[in-house]
């Protein structure tokens, strides 16, 4: 089975602050591996990285291509969807325009995505910056479904949400990975063990821990890696 | 009651040359973080190029006929400058602001320069045929037919611009960059694409209100200086409008124009100081940054 990401020794340097110190971890395709660690270790800029979105330094093979030096919509031509962290939708246009904006090919889901999110096709016209916080994010996962994409990167899905929102959300990107290598990072425990199956833990910009996900049972591991409790 | 009048048609006219203008330096801005100094320049070669058309081409066609021609020339020559510019000089500068500033101040410069050698320092006549030099009579006064050629070219454009950044793909591209450039890429967009569209599209806009102003404001004379003047406006246009933002330039361009035209008369007639109309514009930008910085429509910073 090939690896959906490669990542070998990749740093990353934002204005003057050595965010990645020598990342090295590998995402096999197929199935949840979520990337977790304190505020500010560097996970979105992991997810960042790998999309060409800030300069960096090392390897980075995205289904054994080199992209290091390609531009963000090369590699995401390759089949990624990407869901970030603060959801950015572009609030001045419509519900549908920012769906219609993340078409790619002919394969595209519109009952798939509709059936999953019945909300956006009411408030197709509505503009995206009067939605909630809720449904913001149902779009920005939208956009990031419409088109069978084999590999999700997935940036905080549950943060800011209600609970009962952020249950509904994990059943997606539940079904979602049943077809898409998904990466995800995310600080709520409770989704990744719900849905990952690997873990990766960052601190200080390195990788500290790799694992599987039922490591989490374990609350002295999660303690010492995470600082907080096992039961969150 | 009449010299309002004349001087609101006036206005409305040069608001619709003020939008051509700054719509595209406006795009160009809030989707590359451009400051295009050259776009005065796209005015000028606009206007040289619907000089070349109507005296070039055999005056059998006829003034009318020629006068079309001119305007397609002026606007498809600014178009071509501005996205050979785009793809030369500016595509290897993206995020490099300083150096965008001084290529585009110099390119303005180089032209302008080769132009007054090429066609000399003097004026140029664009033959134009006699219904725009004649006026037509509405509520009691006499207005100059050039001024309905202005106004109803700014709202084509206008309502094409609308219904292009709206209803087709580039467009909602383009509005998307604006807002959040770096989201189009994730989305696996070239954004390097919609770039140079842009260039392009307010390249065009920029060679139509050239051509447009040498006939309505100028007595159809062409000088390589002409852009220059207007960019200054243009820009004015821009910021009080809110940069990115097409109803913004066209709320703002007729709002600077007709204030222009009711200073000028009402006060600078007055009091002999003519250039009160232009200094008018520089104050309500002043007004406009103090009390709403990013603008009447702009986005948020």
């Amino acid at each position: 089975m090939t690896n959906a990401i490669e990542i070998n020794d990749l740093h990353v340097t934002i204005a003057g602050s050595h965010i990645l110190q020598g990342v090295s971890l590998i995402v096999p395709s197929g199935g949840v591996t979520a990337i977790l660690g304190r505020n500010g270790v560097g996970k979105t800029t992991t997810l960042r990285a790998i999309l060409g979105l800030v300069a960096s330094s090392g390897q980075i093979k995205v289904f054994d291509h080199e992209v290091s030096s390609w531009p963000t919509h090369r590699i995401v031509r390759l089949g990624i969807g990407y869901v970030p962290e603060d959801r950015d939708v572009f609030s001045g246009l419509t519900v549908e325009e920012n769906l219609r904006l993340a078409e790619s090919g002919a394969e595209v889901q519109y009952d798939e995505v509709f059936s999953l999110f019945p909300e956006l096709k009411k408030r197709g016209r509505q503009r995206a910056g009067t939605l909630s916080g809720g449904q913001q994010q149902m779009l920005s996962i939208a956009r990031a479904l419409l088109n069978n994409r084999p590999l999700l990167l997935v940036d905080e899905p549950s943060k800011g949400l209600a609970p009962k929102i952020v249950g509904e959300f994990a059943g997606v990107l539940e079904r979602a990975a049943e077809h898409s290598t998904v990466l995800l990072v995310e600080q709520n425990l409770s989704v990744v063990k719900r849905l990952a199956q690997r873990i990766v833990v960052l601190d200080h910009g390195e990788v500290v821990h790799r694992g599987e996900a039922r490591d989490l049972d374990d609350p002295t591991l999660v303690r010492q890696l995470l600082g907080v409790t096992g039961a969150a | 009651m009449n010299i309002f009048l004349v001087l609101t048609f006036s206005g409305v006219a040069l608001g619709a040359i003020y939008f051509l203008a700054a719509s595209g330096l406006s795009l160009i801005y809030g989707l590359m973080d451009v400051l295009n100094f050259a776009h005065g320049l796209f005015m000028t070669l606009g206007a040289y190029a619907g000089y070349e058309v109507a005296t070039r081409l055999p005056s059998s066609l006829g003034a009318p006929t020629l006068i079309v021609l001119a305007i397609i020339g002026a606007t498809l020559g600014g178009g071509l400058a501005a996205g050979i510019t785009e793809l030369v000089l500016i595509r290897p500068l993206y995020g490099k602001p300083i150096s965008q500033i001084l290529i585009t101040i110099g390119l303005d410069l180089a032209v302008v320069g080769l132009l007054m050698g090429g066609f000399g320092s003097t004026a140029l006549q664009i033959p134009v045929p006699l219904w725009l030099i004649e006026p037509t009579h509405i509520g009691g006064v006499f207005i100059p037919n050039a001024n309905f050629l202005a106004i109803g070219g700014g709202a084509v454009v206008l309502l094409g611009l609308e219904w292009f950044l709206s209803r087709t793909r580039y467009g909602i591209i383009i509005r998307a960059g604006v807002e959040n450039r770096e989201m189009v890429r994730a989305l696996g967009i070239d954004v390097g694409r919609a770039f140079t569209l842009v260039f392009v599209i307010g390249g065009a806009m920029a060679g139509l209100a050239g051509i447009l102003y040498t006939i309505v404001f100028t007595g159809d004379l062409v000088s390589p200086s002409q852009g220059d003047s207007l960019l200054i406006f243009a820009f004015i246009v821009v910021v009080i409008g809110g940069l990115g933002s097409i109803r913004g330039s066209a709320v703002a361009a007729l709002v600077v124009a007709l204030l222009q035209e009711y200073t000028s008369f009402y006060i600078g007639g007055h009091s002999g100081w003519a250039q009160i109309g232009d200094l008018s514009t520089v104050l309500l930008l002043a007004v406009v940054l103090e009390l709403r910085p990013r603008g009447l429509f702009g986005r948020v910073a």
